[in-house]
């Protein structure tokens, strides 16, 4: 069967993937992705680096649709504020019920936001376009304090961005005891504070926040012993939530973003998949245990598989796919180096090992659970990222980890 | 099929050679080499390689 129409809900990069993928797995119907941001997708990596530091234009992140998407209609400026599934209906926020045959869940995540008392203007968060546009207004005025809250992917990067900008006073605060420690371990998260700090970043590390200071607008950062940072720019990096609030009432688990089996179908539904970082899948590469990922390569990843499985099944092929099994890969570009991953890191911080290099300079790490290499971290110039390169067939190669 | 890469964008990350070996090759010096007319059978490749490139700067036509 090739009428009929899928709704893809999100109009970012899983919601454009997840187009192109339906069109290249041979559903000819209708495609009508709905998204409330009001640009086409665009590419977000470039938020916190580029983008806020005035070297790439809207026009440089937006996405080039493949020719087969040419048809696909674009609800934008519009949002899915319901959903019965059972019924193959979606509610838009303008009251429209939208009927489908297959759904494509992309709603994909938004900053998590302190809840601690105090104003909110000049504080910030890094998700959107015009996001990054308000704060790159407020970072470039002469003799800008920042805190920026939150020492993970986005948090390091911002800070680096503003360093780069020029801005003198840059602090970034975590109750963590070191930067992106949760996602790379202590040896290279104690590598990456040394080099931030060679680069002017200051640390606040150890510490959560209490709140924050000002009447209209924020003028200083509380932390929890106390200590109050002057700030005139306040970036929130704490994390995302999953925007799944319009699933509610399906008898879905959504506790951490939207469950899926391991085609990537949602709630024993054979006709709604979810792509992108909302969907929390098993990965038959590891241990089996659904998880969401964030990085960048997810999207299409997911994209790509669950577009065949929903195809499939409403063209009646009932033949065995195989589970997802994507091999994770991403990146992080701060100051002068990058950050190079592939595979696993975070299944084997128990064992990481040197595998080339020096901590001081460019260096490549192992992490191993098992005595297996489960994945591998550059960081440094362009050949130590290649040198993380060099490991992604043997990680390809491997067999499962089970649990 | 014509490729082309937008070498201003282009930050060397290699992420096309691993999707279109055949088309894309990093040199020893780390910087990027490619065929800009490949052979249409290799287009599942190549437009896989656009989509994997982090600074979406490859560009396929037809």
């Amino acid at each position: 069967m090739t009428t009929g129409r899928i709704v893809v809900a999100g109009a970012s990069m899983g919601g454009l993937r997840a187009a192109e993928q339906l069109r290249a797995a041979g559903w000819t119907g209708t495609i009508t992705v709905v998204g409330d941001e009001p640009h086409m997708p665009y590419n977000r990596p470039p938020l916190s680096k580029e983008v806020l530091a005035g070297k790439a234009p809207f026009e440089s992140l937006a996405f080039t649709p493949r020719a087969s998407a040419a048809d696909v209609e674009w609800r934008l400026g519009t949002s899915v504020t319901a959903a019965r599934l059972t019924e193959r209906v979606v509610v838009l926020d303008g009251g429209e019920e939208l009927p489908f045959d297959g759904l494509v869940v992309a709603t994909g995540m938004r900053p998590r936001r302190l809840r601690c008392a105090g104003p909110s203007a000049g504080r910030h968060t890094v998700r959107t376009l015009s996001d990054a546009e308000a704060l790159r207004a407020e970072l470039t005025r002469p003799g800008a304090r920042v805190v920026v809250i939150g020492a993970g992917f986005i948090g390091c990067e911002v800070a680096a961005t503003a360093v780069g900008l020029g801005v003198d006073d840059v602090t970034v605060v975590d109750p963590l005891p070191l930067p992106m420690v949760g996602p790379l371990g202590e040896l290279l998260a104690g590598a990456l504070r040394r080099r931030h700090e060679e680069r002017g970043v200051r640390f606040a590390l150890g510490t959560g926040v209490a709140g924050f200071e000002g009447e209209d607008r924020v003028t200083g950062v509380v932390l929890g012993d106390g200590t109050v940072l002057p700030a005139d720019v306040v970036v929130e990096s704490v994390g995302s939530v999953a925007n799944t609030e319009w699933l509610e009432g399906n008898g879905l688990d959504l506790s951490d973003g939207v469950l899926t089996d391991a085609l990537l179908r949602v709630g024993g539904w054979p006709y709604v998949v979810a792509v992108g970082d909302v969907a929390r899948f098993p990965n038959a590469r590891y241990d089996g245990v659904p998880r969401r990922v964030e990085h960048w390569s997810i999207p299409t990843d997911t994209a790509k598989h669950a577009a065949r499985v929903l195809v499939a099944h409403l063209g009646g092929d009932h033949a065995d796919l195989a589970p997802f099994a994507p091999l994770p890969t991403f990146w992080s570009d701060q100051h002068d180096f990058r950050l190079q991953s592939f595979g696993a890191p975070g299944l084997g911080l128990d064992d990481v090992r040197v595998l080339d290099g020096d901590p001081e300079g460019d260096v490549l790490v192992g992490y191993h659970r098992e005595d297996r290499l489960t994945g591998v971290v550059a960081l440094g110039g362009q050949s130590a990222a290649m040198g993380a390169a060099r490991y992604r067939a043997q990680l390809l190669k491997q067999p499962a980890l089970i649990a | 099929m014509k490729v082309v890469v937008d070498m201003n964008k282009c930050q060397d990350h290699g992420q096309c050679v691993f999707a279109a070996p055949d088309v894309f090759q990093l040199e020893d010096n780390g910087r990027l080499a490619y065929v800009s007319d490949p052979d249409d059978a290799l287009r599942d490749e190549v437009e896989e390689a656009a989509d994997v490139c982090p600074l979406q700067a490859i560009r396929v036509e037809a």
